[in-house]
């Protein structure tokens, strides 16, 4: 039997107030009973809004919202935030800083009586490891330790779904890393299900099942991690969750003829359409070879990698990422060798793709 | 006594100070000419002078304290000790339950107004939001006479009441504590108004959608974390309503309600004893002194606030149609009752008497006003300004101690620096005569005292503060990096003070100026009690035709007080416009 669906949502649509465009359209998604959701996008694309949606902060002007199962928000119910059992983690924490870090995590809990309470409240201090701080006040903590206790106070009332919006975005790098592993376990711990929102592809794939990627209010791609990177459904999601080239072709016999080679026509697009083929910068491999019309520039060490820029002879620019010791000399000629086991294939009209100042394709940017 | 923002201003400020402590970056500001030995142009600017600036100030606000506290060991005469018998318990416990009643009824107005302007919607929102500060701009003694001359006996409301249910029907008497509070309470609550919406406002949404996201409903949010959030500055309001309460003057006098303001004014000019009336004096130092502690206890706890940058989305609270128009009612109602009617009733009072009254010698109350008010002005931002550049060259802790001192005049009421300043200029005076005689065969008479340098003297302690706030915050602009790049760009020491430091100053200057004019034009006891024979202002005009219950004949000063008491609430509407809320 399937998982059950905790949060559902039906073709909801949210406008901005004072203007015809909508900050979230026509979305719909199911997150399932422990399953950890990230909803990914630039900024503006209608992430936070989703997310203050479904916590009840605001209310859709079309379509359905389901917690557990019962109607929360459309356009004839609203069930107010206190009344939805959700949990949330804010950017900012929003940590009450007339309360300490005890009273914080109790605060939701007035419903049960006191033994209860301390019971609740060194179980949840015990799992974020912060009962050695439970009478310091929130200016007294770290960053990292400030969320901890808003993480513990959001799931002390063992909420249905917990909801974290950018929750790492005020961590310094080091500390952001950390806290990721140390939420994810947290989470896994407690069996939670939970939505996370971010605009930083590695965490959405580090933390979550599965990854909800947002474009200008409309949902783009929902899939597993994995098949969001290695398959994208657009070119914007395939720009956005990582480097990614793009090289034109040409439909011809079932193939796909490019500068670097043929690709399989797997979605048997018409002979003579014009397509862009996406290049991941592991999918290449270089081979030195003075003959190579193919030159080396430019190679940028990243510590555990090195990633190099391919002038290909029609001026389209490549990147490889190559092995960290393996160094090559600028200018060197080299042959690719393609590791492709997909191919992603986009037809060239869409109007999404454009040349840059040097005849190189990229994906439009956007705004 | 006096409706100004700039004070409030400066509790914000102090509410501020932890916060800003913890966002300080690690430079100290940096001295506006290096003393080191490349810059030979501005080696003056090396003397110690600087660092006495802010000591002698705070040597100028020690006297007149250390003088009216030392009174209090000093023997007592027959006046003291018939003052004691028969005035003493009366004068605390009137301090007491006017203290009382005006706290609790500013703090319920100012802070129910403040909750809902700041977070709900409500049929006229936007228009209230600015429209409750304008009670600042009358005096509470403006209002007072108002209010008596409309609900006394003789006044209109009740003779219509009479004519209208017959003679025996009782109202109650305004000259009563019920009165007194009423009156202070419309003409104070602003402060806790602002202060409370500041605090509302700065908590932004988030505090309140964490609390429902914990599954409490917005009265148990507002209960347990926007007010108990909104603590230190809603106690700051509160603080400034109770110094305004004790320093007020001039609504119980009209009132007849005897506190320790009008007792010292008795002592001193109807039994003509000043050293009962600078004991009086010392007694409400005291009390304000303990009010002073207390203040500094509560404003330590704002390291607990945080302030947030706030999102501006998220809605305010949709009121249902029903309770917002009553909320709208009830802010209608105490605008009407603390600002249209008293400048409606003023307005008809003027053009009553205006013909009658209005003559030459309005031009001489007039032109003391405004010169006092200028003089005034020009002196306490200089000395503002000479504080602040001290503080900038030398921010030793001692040099931070003596601006803190320098600017406790804001809690002295104007009756206790009247005493305060006065005893120890006699002093000078008899010696500065003594001297002349024996030296020059020459009577000096008096040179402080009775003279306009005793008021500009009292003016500047009282209101240093009120300068002092936005002159500060005007300089704290000028970072040190502001100054390095103009060394690197070769321009030091007076071309920078006048390329960069000035223009960056002069906001900061203008509104200093701006509070601490309209401060002096409106105040009343340091003037009556420390100025030259002859030197009647507006307000004094007010205090003698008040003092004869001629209630109409005050209105046309009191109409130019109120005038003037618009400017510094424009500038503060203009300087707390952000809002952390949804339009």
């Amino acid at each position: 039997m399937a998982n059950k669906a905790i949060i559902e949502l039906l073709h909801v649509t949210r406008r901005y107030r004072n203007n015809k465009s909508s900050a979230a359209h026509d979305i719909s998604f199911k997150v399932e009973e422990g399953e950890v959701l990230a909803l990914l996008g630039p900024s503006g694309s209608g992430k936070t809004t989703l997310l203050r949606l479904i916590a009840g902060f605001e209310a859709p002007d079309q379509g359905e919202i389901f917690l557990e199962g019962r109607e929360v928000g459309s356009g004839t119910v609203f069930v107010p935030p206190e009344r939805r059992g959700i949990g949330m983690v804010f950017q900012d924490y929003a940590l009450f800083p007339h309360l300490s870090v005890a009273a914080n995590v109790v605060f939701g809990l007035s419903h049960l009586n006191r033994r209860d309470q301390a019971r609740k409240e060194d179980e949840i201090l015990e799992l974020v490891g912060l009962s050695s701080l439970r009478h310091r006040y929130p200016h007294e903590l770290s960053g990292g330790q400030q969320q901890r206790v808003a993480l513990a106070r959001a799931l002390a009332p063992d909420p249905i779904v917990l909801l974290l919006d950018e929750p790492f975005s005020n961590l310094d790098p080091d500390m952001r890393t950390q806290m990721q592993r140390e939420v994810s376990s947290i989470l896994e711990k407690t069996g939670s299900t939970a939505i996370l929102v971010t605009h930083d592809h590695e965490e959405a794939f580090a933390m979550a099942d599965q990854v909800a990627l947002l474009n200008e209010g409309e949902l783009e791609q929902h899939d597993t991690p994995e098949v969001i990177y290695h398959t994208p459904a657009s070119p914007f999601v395939a720009d956005f969750v990582g480097k990614a080239d793009f090289i034109p072709g040409i439909v011809r016999n079932h193939l796909i003829t490019t500068e670097i080679g043929p690709f399989p026509n797997k979605q048997e697009l018409p002979t003579g359409t014009e397509v862009m083929v996406m290049i991941r910068p592991d999918d290449i491999d270089l081979i030195p070879n003075p003959r190579a019309e193919n030159t080396l520039f430019r190679r940028q060490f990243r510590g555990s990698e090195n990633v190099y820029r391919i002038l290909l002879p029609s001026g389209q620019v490549l990147h490889s990422s190559q092995h960290s010791l393996t160094v090559y000399p600028d200018q060197t000629k080299v042959e690719l060798k393609l590791k492709v086991t997909h191919t992603v294939v986009f037809e060239k009209s869409t109007g999404i793709f454009e040349k840059d100042a040097y005849g190189r394709y990229r994906v439009r940017s956007r705004g | 006594m006096k409706g100004d923002p700039a004070r409030v201003a400066f509790h914000v400020q102090s509410a501020l100070r932890h916060v800003e402590k913890m966002n300080r970056s690690s430079h100290a500001p940096q001295p506006l000419f290096s003393s080191n030995k490349r810059s030979v142009y501005l080696n003056w600017t090396g003397l110690s002078g600087w660092k006495l600036i802010p000591f002698s100030v705070a040597v100028l606000v020690m006297i007149p304290l250390a003088v009216v506290l030392f009174s209090f060991f000093t023997p007592s005469d027959d006046i003291w000790q018939h003052l004691v018998n028969t005035l003493l318990g009366r004068l605390l416990l009137n301090t007491f339950w006017l203290s009382l009643g005006v706290l609790g009824g500013t703090a319920l107005l100012g802070i129910s107004l403040a909750w809902l302007c700041a977070t709900c919607d409500f049929p006229l929102r936007k228009f209230f939001n600015w429209a409750l500060m304008l009670p600042m701009a009358i005096p509470a003694y403006v209002t007072a006479f108002v209010a008596i001359g409309l609900l006394d006996f003789s006044g209109p409301v009740q003779t219509n009441l009479r004519s209208w249910f017959g003679e025996d029907l009782s109202i109650p008497e305004i000259r009563s504590t019920g009165g007194v509070v009423l009156v202070m309470t419309l003409a104070l609550y602003p402060y806790v108004y602002l202060l409370a919406r500041n605090a509302f406002l700065s908590q932004g949404r988030r505090a309140m959608e964490a609390v429902q996201s914990l599954g409490h409903g917005r009265w148990r949010g507002f209960f347990r974390v926007a007010l108990p959030m909104g603590r230190p500055w809603i106690f700051g309001g509160l603080m400034l309503v109770l110094m305004e309460t004790l320093a007020d003057f001039g609504t119980v006098s009209i009132f007849n309600y005897d506190t320790f303001a009008t007792a010292i004014y008795k002592a001193w000019f109807g039994f003509f004893s000043l050293s009962s009336a600078s004991q009086l004096a010392s007694l409400l130092i005291l009390i304000v002194f303990v009010l002073l502690w207390v203040e500094q206890k509560l404003t330590a706890r704002t390291r607990y606030t945080q302030v947030e940058k706030c999102s501006a989305r998220g809605d305010r609270i949709a009121l249902r149609p029903l309770t917002g128009w009553l909320v709208c009612a009830y802010a209608s109602a105490v605008f009407l009752t603390a600002f249209v009617i008293p400048v409606t009733q003023l307005s008809v009072w003027t053009m009553q008497v205006f013909e009658n009254d209005f003559d030459v010698r309005y031009f001489s109350f007039l032109s003391h006003s405004l010169f006092l008010g200028g003089m005034g002005a020009l002196l306490t931002v200089g000395t503002a300004l000479l504080l602040v550049y001290a503080h900038r060259l030398h921010g030793s802790p001692f040099n931070r101690l003596m601006v803190r001192i320098a600017t406790l005049g804001y809690a002295l009421p104007g009756t206790v620096l009247a005493v305060g300043l006065f005893i120890p200029l006699a002093w000078l005076d008899n010696k500065l005569i003594a001297l002349g005689k024996a030296w020059f065969s020459w009577d000096l008479g008096l040179i402080l005292n009775g003279t306009l340098t005793a008021m500009l003297l009292a003016y500047l302690i009282r209101f240093l503060a009120v300068a002092h706030h936005p002159v500060q915050s005007a300089i704290k602009r000028i970072t040190p990096s502001i100054d390095e790049t103009s060394r690197s760009l070769r321009v030091s020491g007076f071309s920078m003070l006048r390329k960069i430091h000035l223009p960056i100053l002069r906001g900061g200057l203008l509104t200093a100026a701006t509070l601490v004019f309209v401060d002096i034009m409106k105040e009343m006891p340091i003037t009556l009690m420390t100025r030259p024979f002859g030197w009647d202002t507006l307000a004094i005009r007010i205090y003698e035709m008040t003092s004869e219950g001629e209630w109409e004949r005050a209105a046309l000063p009191a109409m130019v007080l109120v005038l003037t008491g618009l400017f510094p609430i424009m500038l503060l509407t203009r300087n707390t416009r952000e809002d952390g809320y949804g339009k």
